[in-house]
């Protein structure tokens, strides 16, 4: 890899090229000038990219740390979801990385293959706020790569069941599901009526992988340590083995037995109104939905849901490890500021005020400590299932492996395939897409996480 | 300075911009496709590995890709005659004498091809909702079952051809719209003399003094069909089980959302034989038609 290439800094430059007609507008030119020369000089600017709604929130901590640090000037850029990882790929391709960004931390893999990111665990350790025995451990896990660290978790995403506690009671259940058994035994007791009156069990859209891998990462998968989805140092697809296909049986089961409806998350297009007319009991999602249903349905209703930890095949169930990540730039020349920002983002009073800001769920132990979270049952669920969160396989592959599960998935749901046929194809199609990955790894490619 | 020379030079800031612009970045992307070209080779050439026709040979054994390029056929041999009839019909409604209010209708027929793809696919979205949509409202009028438009694979492609027809027939309407009005009146009035219904008059008259604009817009249509993308990126994201994936989305999936530009690029040159073949096809027939026409 080449040393470090220098980026031209991009100030804003007046350049007046016809000649000036009038004095005050030269004047004015003047008073600019001086403007962004001053702001340049003594100010040095960190640029921070973000992806989807944290942008907004972000920007309300922002001055704050401004306050704190009058030599930086944070330039914040919110990149949509759906186009911020291209944006990433591209400025990686054309040198224009910021200085840091949130990741989302699947991402975090491919983006260290490139060779993008700055490694952080020299400066965790030295570092007197940012304390790695305080995050949850398998949430922190999936920021290294190779035993190196390379983003500090920003906030926590996984994925639980929302229910509705009086449909569940008015069936007879007192407590929500603690196993795969008695979730089918609700699943079976929801789910009546006929046609438009239908009332389903659940709502799992068939597009939508997080579900499925929810409950494939509570599998076990064989003797061999490491052994996961993926086999032999990820070098292979493991859908043929038992773990898998029992969490895509008990998945695909649900839909044959008309619990939830075989329709995508476009065709569900307001699935917590529907939710709150009791069309669906049990909603697979994660917790940005907590704030969702608290705004769209009526306060009357508000007791009337809750939400519960993951049941597993037999008892607590494991989920998976999502979130977001900051992360530093390799190229960035203003490290230590960035490094500076992440610290003042992961102390515990200010992911509070995040969490208030938006909703999304610190990653800290000490930050779920606070009042907001402390006593909100809702939020208290999720804080139970973080303890209980397991990583996807941390390859750059892994994004197009759980898309074309997914796909898999759902020809199953449509009737196309069985379940052995499913998994014969997806191992077939997941081992041509690791073979770049064995030919490096044969190889001894140091680039391979 | 003679002549020869004389021209290239006019022609040359012309050249250079296509030589630059275009025919380098072609042969950049013909090039790629010889190549495994993906996110570890961004990372580090030396992960760049020549493979010559591996990429062409692997596309022609995905199934992926022959179910993609099916459903492409599907949507140019089912979509182009239909937006060419919605074409001809509302642009001889228009030209008709009996027709009032031309410039208003003329502007709204018009108006889907300038609105933008994503605003409308949200409201067809919501006018083929299997559940609340209007459209299964008013077949449930008629004692029909609901149907799930967009998320049953058979239904799904029809409903995007329906989508693209409507946004797009406005467009060849006004082409054709001028060569209708290019017509001179007196063929028309000659004809009536005679005794001609209306009928004859449309294949007789109207059709053969078209037929240079109708196959030039058959051309433009088919090519632009070939190139399905926003649509089902739009409506169905490919979905349901892939049954509006096209050719087109193929390699956008391989090329910017997993990053193996090789693989794309490949996509992209097999698209590129496939529209050559069938344009030129298109275009001989229509020639081998001319000279028919002229010999009796």
């Amino acid at each position: 890899m080449s040393a470090v290439r220098g980026r031209a800094p991009r100030r804003v430059e007046f350049r007046p090229v016809r000649r000036l007609r009038h004095a005050w507008l030269a004047l004015a030119s003047c008073i600019l000038l001086a403007a962004c020369g001053q702001a340049a000089d003594t100010r040095q600017p960190l640029d921070f990219w973000t992806i989807g709604r944290e942008g907004e929130a972000v920007a309300k901590l922002i001055p704050e740390f401004e306050k704190l640090h009058p030599d930086i000037q944070v330039r914040l850029q919110q990149l949509p979801l759906t186009a911020a990882h291209q944006k990433l790929l591209t400025a990686y391709a054309g040198d224009s990385t910021p200085d840091l960004s949130q990741l989302g931390n699947t991402w975090i893999p491919e983006l260290v293959a490139l060779h993008a990111l700055a490694p952080l665990d020299q400066r965790v350790r030295q570092s007197r706020t940012i304390d790695p025995s305080d995050y949850f451990a398998n949430i922190w896990a999936t920021n290294q790569v190779g035993g190196q660290l390379y983003g500090i978790p920003w906030y926590v995403d996984t994925r639980l069941l929302f229910y509705r506690k009086d449909l569940l009671q008015a069936a007879g259940f007192d407590a929500p599901p603690r196993d795969w058994q008695e979730w089918s035994r609700m699943l079976a007791a929801l789910s009546t009526g006929e046609g438009r009156e239908r009332r389903y069990g659940i709502l799992l859209p068939t597009n939508e992988f997080e579900q499925l891998l929810a409950l494939a990462l509570q599998q076990d998968y064989g003797p061999k340590p490491g052994d996961g989805l993926l086999r032999d140092g990820n070098r292979y697809g493991n859908f043929e083995s038992a773990g898998f296909k029992r969490a895509l049986s008990f998945y695909v089961e649900i839909f044959r037995r008309h619990q939830a409806p075989a329709i995508t998350n476009g065709e569900a297009s307001n699935p917590w109104n529907e939710f709150g007319r009791g069309v669906y009991a049990f909603y697979l999602s994660g917790p940005w939905n907590i704030g969702e249903f608290r705004t769209r349905l009526p306060a009357a209703q508000q007791d009337a849901w809750a939400t519960a930890p993951l049941p597993g095949p037999d008892g607590p169930g494991a989920s998976s490890a999502g979130g977001s990540s900051l992360v530093i730039f390799r190229r960035s020349r203003h490290q230590q500021a960035a490094w500076q920002l992440i610290e003042y983002l992961s102390q515990p009073a200010v992911q509070q005020r995040f969490y208030q800001l938006l909703g999304d769920m610190p990653p800290r132990r000490s930050s779920w400590a606070g009042e907001a979270l402390r006593n909100d049952a809702k939020a208290q669920a999720f804080r139970d299932q973080l303890e209980r969160v397991r990583p996807t396989p941390p390859i750059p592959e892994w994004e197009r492996i759980v898309n074309e599960m997914q796909l898999q998935a759902a020809r199953v749901i449509a009737g196309e395939v069985s379940v052995d046929q499913a998994t014969a194809e997806l191992d077939r199609r997941v081992d041509a897409m690791l073979a770049k990955r064995r030919w490096m790894l044969d190889r001894g490619g140091s680039a391979v996480p | 300075m003679n002549p020869p020379r004389a021209a290239w030079l006019f022609l040359m800031p012309a050249l250079l911009v296509l030589g630059l612009f275009f025919v380098l970045p072609v042969l950049a992307a013909l090039l790629l496709s010889f190549t495994d070209y993906d996110l570890y080779a961004l990372a580090d050439p030396r992960n760049l590995r020549f493979v010559a026709l591996d990429n062409y040979w692997g596309l022609l054994q995905r199934p992926l890709f022959w179910s993609a390029l099916g459903h492409t056929c599907y949507f140019v041999a089912v979509g182009v005659p239909l937006s060419m009839a919605a074409s001809l019909g509302t642009a001889l409604l228009l030209n008709s004498p009996l027709a009032r209010g031309q410039a208003f209708f003329r502007t709204a027929l018009f108006a889907p091809v300038v609105t933008t793809v994503v605003a409308v696919a949200l409201i067809w979205r919501y006018l083929f909702n299997t559940k609340y949509g209007l459209v299964n409202e008013a077949l449930a009028g008629f004692g029909i079952h609901p149907v799930d438009w967009l998320g049953d694979p058979h239904w799904a492609m029809p409903t995007i051809i329906l989508f693209a027809v409507w946004k797009n027939f406005g467009y060849n309407m006004i082409i054709l719209l001028a060569g209708l009005q290019a017509i001179p009146p007196e063929l028309y009035e000659a004809a009536r003399i005679d005794g001609a219904s209306a009928l004859r008059q449309f294949r007789h008259i109207t059709l053969p003094m078209l037929r240079p604009t109708l196959l030039m817009v058959s051309i433009l249509s088919v090519s632009g069909y070939f190139q399905l993308f926003a649509e089902p990126y739009v409506m169905t994201e490919g979905g349901p089980l892939q049954s509006t994936e096209s050719v087109l989305y193929l390699m956008y999936d391989e090329g910017f959302k997993w990053w193996n530009l090789g693989s794309a690029s490949a996509v992209a040159f097999l698209l590129f034989v496939v529209m050559f073949a069938v344009t030129a096809l298109m275009l001989r027939l229509g020639r081998r038609g001319d000279a028919a026409e002229v010999q009796p």
